[in-house]
């Protein structure tokens, strides 16, 4: 299994133990990532709200970087994105050039003065979609080496990678983390809140707005263990501010949120210093405290955590 | 409200809704519907009964999150957070003062986006502050943009990044697009 790789401008910064999770979890799993060269920002959301086009070219610009590195190969490759903003920016661009040959046209007039050109031959698609339909869940299930028997986990999704583009989820009542979660040994915390909205930016820009949605989410994780999820975006709303929503009303305790890749990652023995725990800003006590037993016989070859 | 350019891309936000039935399903779908001053719902029909300036003066479309549930529900197929996303940015060449601190944030974004290819996000918030002038701002990020720093997840300003992935070109070859279209 091969992929090219977009981590994305919040993988670098803000995300980090999202893209050293993913990559520490992809490599276990027997895949490998090969990182778009000298890849560039997608134009979030920003690009959007000030300019059409330029919002169609950043993305468009990655995707012809990796078809340029694509040339090379006799298979074509898909290319594999952990942040949902990002996988929607790119997903939005490939989906409507497909029909919309006048705006490919357009994007590649400006490519151009870059020496750049996009066919749209190359698939992109989100981690999720990668854990859930290309990795054998036997192959998770076999080589788990702790089992979090005993935990509650709420699986969060967010969004943009189940709307609009339903790829490989129902995008009203998702459940593909559902069978990965247990292949950890877990249960699935019964929730309704999975796919509802976490604000994107309103916590910046509406902070009430974006406290009252984050507070429901919290409120619906009450009873489980942890939240995983699949998006910055979403990990830092849940994360962030639990303290200053917490005082807002009752019903809100502190809660563990942890990456996908990062709760997958320790299940299969690999150690917190690869899945990067260290640069969380939510893990509580009592995970803690219910986690150590697991940890309590080292695996041969594990280092400390750090 | 000067209407001269803006009538014709208003129109064409109008079209996107043209054959919205008013079921309301969008309204009922809208996580952020509470908060706004009008629904999704009562939005297009503003926009199809002739009411542009109200529309444009409507808090609604700021406050969409592009969940995409409307998107998806919408009976009509109609592509409602386009539409919204439209609305945003005819509101911004409208009414540019109404927007400042946004505009102010995204502006910076995509410069440094422009110069390094890639955004550098401590960059971006000490510009943002800078150009949007108030005081109280920062203070507002203050706590996270500690948690980050202590967690050693946003690089101090001065941190030189490779340069060669600048995109002027790119920028510059869209604004020649975007201005004679
Ligand atoms: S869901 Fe569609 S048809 Fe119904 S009110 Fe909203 S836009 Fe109109
Ligand atoms: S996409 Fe925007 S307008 Fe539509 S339901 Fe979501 S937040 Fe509301």
């Amino acid at each position: 299994m091969k992929y090219f790789y977009y981590p994305g401008c919040s993988l670098e910064g803000t995300a980090r133990e999202y893209n050293l999770s993913t990559l520490s979890l992809m490599n276990a799993l027997g895949a490998e990532l090969i990182e778009i060269e000298d890849w560039t920002c997608c134009g979030a959301s920003a690009a959007h709200s000030l300019s059409e086009l330029l919002a169609w070219v950043l993305p468009a610009r990655v995707l012809a970087l990796a078809e340029k590195m694509n040339r090379e190969r006799k298979k074509p490759l898909d290319i594999l994105v952990p942040c949902s903003a990002c996988y929607l920016n790119l997903k939005k661009v490939s989906e409507t050039c497909r029909t919309d040959t006048g705006l490919l046209e357009k994007i590649n007039t400006v490519l151009a003065v870059e020496g750049l050109f996009l066919e749209n031959r190359l698939i992109v698609r989100h981690l999720l979609d990668v854990l859930t339909r290309d990795i054998d869940i036997s192959d998770i299930k076999q080589n788990v080496q702790k089992f979090f028997t005993g935990f509650s986990v709420a699986p969060y999704y967010g969004c943009q990678c189940l709307r609009p583009y339903a790829v490989f989820d129902d995008p009203e009542r998702p459940e593909s983390m559902e069978p990965l979660i247990r292949a950890a040994g877990a249960a699935v915390h019964p929730w309704k809140m999975g796919g509802r909205c976490c604000g994107a930016a309103h916590m910046t820009t509406h902070p009430e707005t974006g406290r009252a949605l984050v507070a429901a989410i919290l409120a619906g994780a009450r009873g489980s263990d942890m939240i995983v999820t699949v998006c910055p975006m979403c990990q830092m709303n849940l994360e962030g501010f639990q303290k200053k929503i917490a005082k807002t009303g009752p019903g809100i305790s502190e809660t563990t949120i942890l990456y996908l890749p990062q709760f997958l990652g320790m299940a299969l023995g690999l150690p917190e210093s690869a899945v990067r725990t260290d640069l969380n800003l939510c893990i509580t006590p009592g995970f803690r405290k219910k986690y150590q037993p697991l940890t309590a016989k080292p695996l041969s070859g594990a280092q400390p955590s750090a | 409200m000067k209407n001269t350019h803006a009538r014709q891309p208003l129109k064409s936000v109008r079209n996107m809704v043209q054959a919205c039935i008013q079921c309301g399903t969008c309204t009922g779908s809208c996580p952020n519907a509470f908060a706004m001053d009008h629904t999704p719902r009562q939005l297009w029909q503003m926009l199809l009964n002739d009411r542009p300036r109200d529309a444009i003066t409507s808090k609604t479309f700021i406050l969409c999150s592009s969940c995409y549930y409307c998107t998806l529900r919408c009976p009509r197929g109609l592509p409602l957070t386009d539409a919204m996303a439209a609305l945003t940015r005819l509101a911004k060449t409208e009414n540019p003062g109404g927007f400042k601190k946004s505009q102010a944030f995204f502006h910076q974004f995509l410069e440094s986006v422009r110069r390094h290819g890639r955004v550098n996000e401590s960059e971006l918030m000490t510009l943002f502050f800078m150009e949007a002038k108030d005081p109280v701002l920062p203070f507002a990020y203050a706590n996270l943009g500690i948690k980050f720093l202590r967690k050693n997840k946003i690089r101090l300003p001065f941190v030189k990044q490779k340069p060669s992935r600048g995109l002027d070109k790119i920028f510059e070859k869209v604004r020649e697009l975007e201005t004679h279209s």
